[in-house]
């Protein structure tokens, strides 16, 4: 279809769905411990804006949390329809972590979550603080067995192949594998400042309407110290999985660097910008610092990083995609700390809330985080090809015997069906970006639980309210 | 010898799917009877009487879905990429459905008649393909090595489509007589109507599928009709026709929550029927549970937290089905 192979197709399928699904989880990420903290500072303040701002990103995070399930449900069957061979092969480690992933979302689902939606009035302020808490907690060790499973693709290690099939020796060791720790870090904080730049974006928007009160001016204060304190950090450990890369899989920084050979013991330059070529094997048209790439990769001034001619041709990762991909999110990431400081020069001039330049910059900013996500992850999915588990299987071999004809059919349908259904969701969440945070956002709230107008069965309907509110204005107008 | 893991995955998945069919069943029933309550009150105490619990009842498919990667990989790669097509079907139409149960309250006058038909078409898609699914994988699933061996559109035969408009007619009933329980006055009457004639239609599929497999398939009539199985397997035709009886009995009885519960017994039966025909296969015709199993090491680890989380899962289920009993009557939403 379209000239592309069924195993291409399956590729852009995975892609698509995926990059669709990780926007959610990482939102749910970052907004169920924002929300414990919320929830933290109104315990110890008892000051009323911390919990209008808690009630009204409860109810963002509820609508997202809703649609994070359902495209889930697609990944879950997805590694077998489409990648079946992958399955059958490394079912034995990546089953028994995913269903551990599966279990505790339900778990926590089934758990906590309705307490947290519906069950302030119901349980009690520190009882209710620690299902937010436990929920926080949830999604935390949800992302670890998720990331343990990706992390062991890219680095695998404690198992052995038998019967063409992988068998687990050693749990601890297919867990806590040697990028595992990096890549769990490094997200956990990504989805963080992803959060935090929503929910910064939301308050300028607002700020620069004139809609001014308490509780914006505190979501907008709260995510700039994140951003100052946690996007240099997220450099750093940025810094620290790109060393653990190059340990293990040395030829996709080759690939993100666009280094094709060392010459003689000079130390290896960094490419700002230019145009990897993978038939000419060489970058062109490249600007580059000369041993800046040693500095950084290596920490010394002459290190040499190796090069991609030093691998087979088949081997190679497809460098002018991950080379542009990285560089746009360590462009965002820049960017963020660029934000970051500039904020705390205007918190020290007393203009934060004020200075419209500045305002309109942070809500342009707004979904910089997720993009960041999503190039980030583009990188270190693409950089392991041609393998899906390193080393030991090349994706050629992973991919089911579909044809390219039921591929495509099935890719137009997941675009056509994710577009349509997402999209609504997603404008379902920025109407109620626009709504909020108003004054007693709190004392709005209906209570909830069984039998009451609102159940915390399900997680989509915590937003109802102000969305009936909204339908309401949209009927007047 | 230790403890065969094996079986007891097979056990715990087979209760998963169980649980599932059972009460996906009946919510996709109501998206399948939506056509026949045109009224929008109507609709809305439709939606009402299973708007707290769907969800809930969808996370047995992810948890089937999860544990028999966790432990059948095989199993699991083969079955769904031999179903490729019905199984990606069958998610879009969960998608449609799952999103109509809440934009359809939040649309726009003029816009809920759009979420009102992805509700019926997501419910009668999921249900026809589950079924076309099934009805390919009793068939049988050719398997050369470790990978699904059969033709691409494999499914697209007779039998699948016929169990798919079996499935199809078995959620009905299941929704039909969930409404006999959870409503009143003309709209119980209406579901009383309804249910009459898909009990006939349903013993039709079961009496056709129980004809055409032992027919069309050696193995699985030397299972039902050899000594001394026959001894054995012969109460449940005979629990079949009971029920049945017992049901439409029921309801011209109009007894309330009776006819529900005989539907359940009779999905029930259906269910271990299937299950005596294809054990100890997980991929019928051929390879069994332990052929596909996962390693002792795979299986005893996803197993030691599938034991503590699923009860968990049950307890919570139970409750909340206990919190939302009775009727539900227009005007009263949980909306």
């Amino acid at each position: 279809m379209f000239g592309l192979s069924a195993l291409q197709l399956a590729r852009m399928q995975f892609g698509f769905t995926i990059c669709f699904h990780i926007i959610f989880p990482a939102i749910t990420i970052g907004l169920a411990s924002y929300l414990t903290v919320l929830e933290a500072c109104w315990l110890k303040t008892r000051r009323e804006h911390y919990l209008d701002l808690y009630h009204f990103w409860s109810k963002v995070f509820a609508v997202n949390f809703g649609m994070g399930v359902v495209s889930g449900i697609v990944m879950a069957y997805q590694f077998g329809t489409n990648w079946s061979g992958f399955s059958r092969f490394a079912g034995g480690i990546t089953g028994p972590l995913l269903a551990y992933e599966v279990l505790t979302a339900f778990f926590l689902e089934a758990g906590f979550l309705g307490v947290m939606l519906f069950g302030l009035n119901s349980v009690g302020p520190v009882l209710h603080f620690l299902s937010t808490a436990l929920v926080a907690l949830g999604t935390l060790i949800s992302t670890t067995w998720i990331l343990a499973s990706n992390s062991w693709m890219q680095t695998p290690q404690g198992f052995e192949i038998l019967n063409g099939r992988v068998v687990p020796t050693d749990w601890f060791k297919v867990i806590f594998n040697p990028s595992f720790p990096y890549r769990l870090t490094h997200m956990t904080i990504a989805a963080y400042l992803a959060t935090a730049l929503m929910v910064s974006s939301a308050a300028a928007w607002h700020l620069l309407r004139g809609n001014d009160n308490r509780a914006i001016r505190k979501m907008l204060s709260m995510a700039m110290w994140m951003l100052l304190i946690v996007a240099p950090i997220q450099a750093v450990v940025g810094d620290m999985h790109g060393l653990n890369t190059l340990k293990y899989q040395p030829a996709k920084i080759a690939a993100i660097e666009g280094h094709w050979e060392n010459e003689g013991n000079d130390g290896t330059p960094l490419i700002l910008f230019g145009l990897p070529d993978m038939q000419r094997e060489e970058t062109r048209y490249k600007v580059e610092v000369p041993h800046l790439g040693s500095v950084i990769l290596t920490h010394t001034w002459d290190g040499q990083i190796p090069g991609l001619k030093q691998f087979p041709p088949q081997d190679r990762p497809f460098s002018p995609v991950v080379f542009w991909t990285f560089r746009v999110m360590v462009g965002l990431g820049l960017l963020m700390i660029a934000v970051g400081v500039w904020s705390a020069w205007l918190r020290w001039r007393g203009t934060l809330w004020s200075n419209r330049l500045f305002l309109r910059c942070v809500t342009c900013m707004g979904p910089a985080g997720l993009f960041a996500i999503l190039a980030g992850w583009i990188t270190t999915e693409m950089g392991r090809q041609p393998w899906v588990v390193y080393g030991i299987l090349r994706t050629a071999d992973a991919v089911s015997p579909h044809d390219a004809g039921q591929v495509g059919l099935t890719l137009i349908v997941f675009v056509l069906v994710y577009v349509a259904v997402f999209g609504t969701g997603i404008a379902y969440l920025l109407r109620i970006l626009r709504k909020g945070p108003h004054d007693d956002e709190g004392l709005a709230v209906e209570t909830g639980g069984p039998g009451l107008p609102q159940q915390p069965m399900r997680p989509l309907s915590a937003a109802h309210k102000s969305d009936r509110d909204d339908a309401a204005d949209d009927e007047r107008s | 010898m230790g403890v065969d893991t094996s079986l007891i995955w097979a056990v715990l998945i087979l209760f998963g799917v169980m649980m599932y069919v059972v009460m996906d069943g009946f919510d996709l029933g109501l998206g399948i009877l939506y056509p026949f309550f045109p009224g929008k009150s109507e609709r809305d105490v439709i939606m009402n009487t299973v708007a707290p619990v769907w969800d809930g009842n969808e996370t047995w498919l992810v948890l089937g879905g999860a544990g028999l990667l966790a432990a059948f990989p095989l199993a699991y790669s083969v079955i769904l990429s031999a179903l490729y097509l019905p199984l990606i079907f069958m998610l879009i139409g969960l998608i449609f459905r799952g999103v109509a149960f809440e934009f359809r309250f939040k649309a726009l006058e003029r816009e809920r008649h759009f979420w009102d038909k992805a509700f019926i078409g997501g419910s009668v898609a999921a249900a026809f393909f589950q079924g076309v699914a099934l009805g390919a994988y009793v068939e049988g699933l050719p398997v050369a090595n470790g990978a699904y061996a059969g033709a691409a559109l494999g499914w697209l035969a007779p039998f699948p489509i016929f169990t798919g408009l079996g499935l199809v007619a078995t959620y009905a009933l299941l929704g039909s007589t969930w409404l006999i329980m959870r409503t009143a006055g003309e709209m119980q009457a209406h579901a009383y109507r309804i249910t009459r004639r898909l009990v006939w239609l349903l013993l039709l599929f079961i009496a056709a599928v129980s004809a055409w497999t032992p027919l069309s398939d050696a193995q699985i009539a030397a299972r039902w009709f050899t000594l001394p199985n026959l001894f054995w397997f012969a109460p449940v035709p005979l629990l079949v026709v009971l029920t049945a009886v017992l049901l439409l009995r029921a309801v011209a009885r109009k007894r309330d929550a009776a006819p529900f519960v005989y539907t359940l017994v009779l999905v029930f039966l259906g269910y271990s029927g299937l299950g005596i025909s294809l054990w100890p296969n997980v991929i019928p015709p051929a390879v069994s549970i332990w052929d596909a199993a996962s390693p002792p090491q795979s299986q005893g680890f996803a197993l030691v937290g599938a034991l503590l989380i699923v009860p968990v899962i049950l307890m919570y289920t139970i409750w909340s089905y206990y919190v939302f009993r009775g009727k539900v009557r227009h005007g009263e939403g949980y909306h």
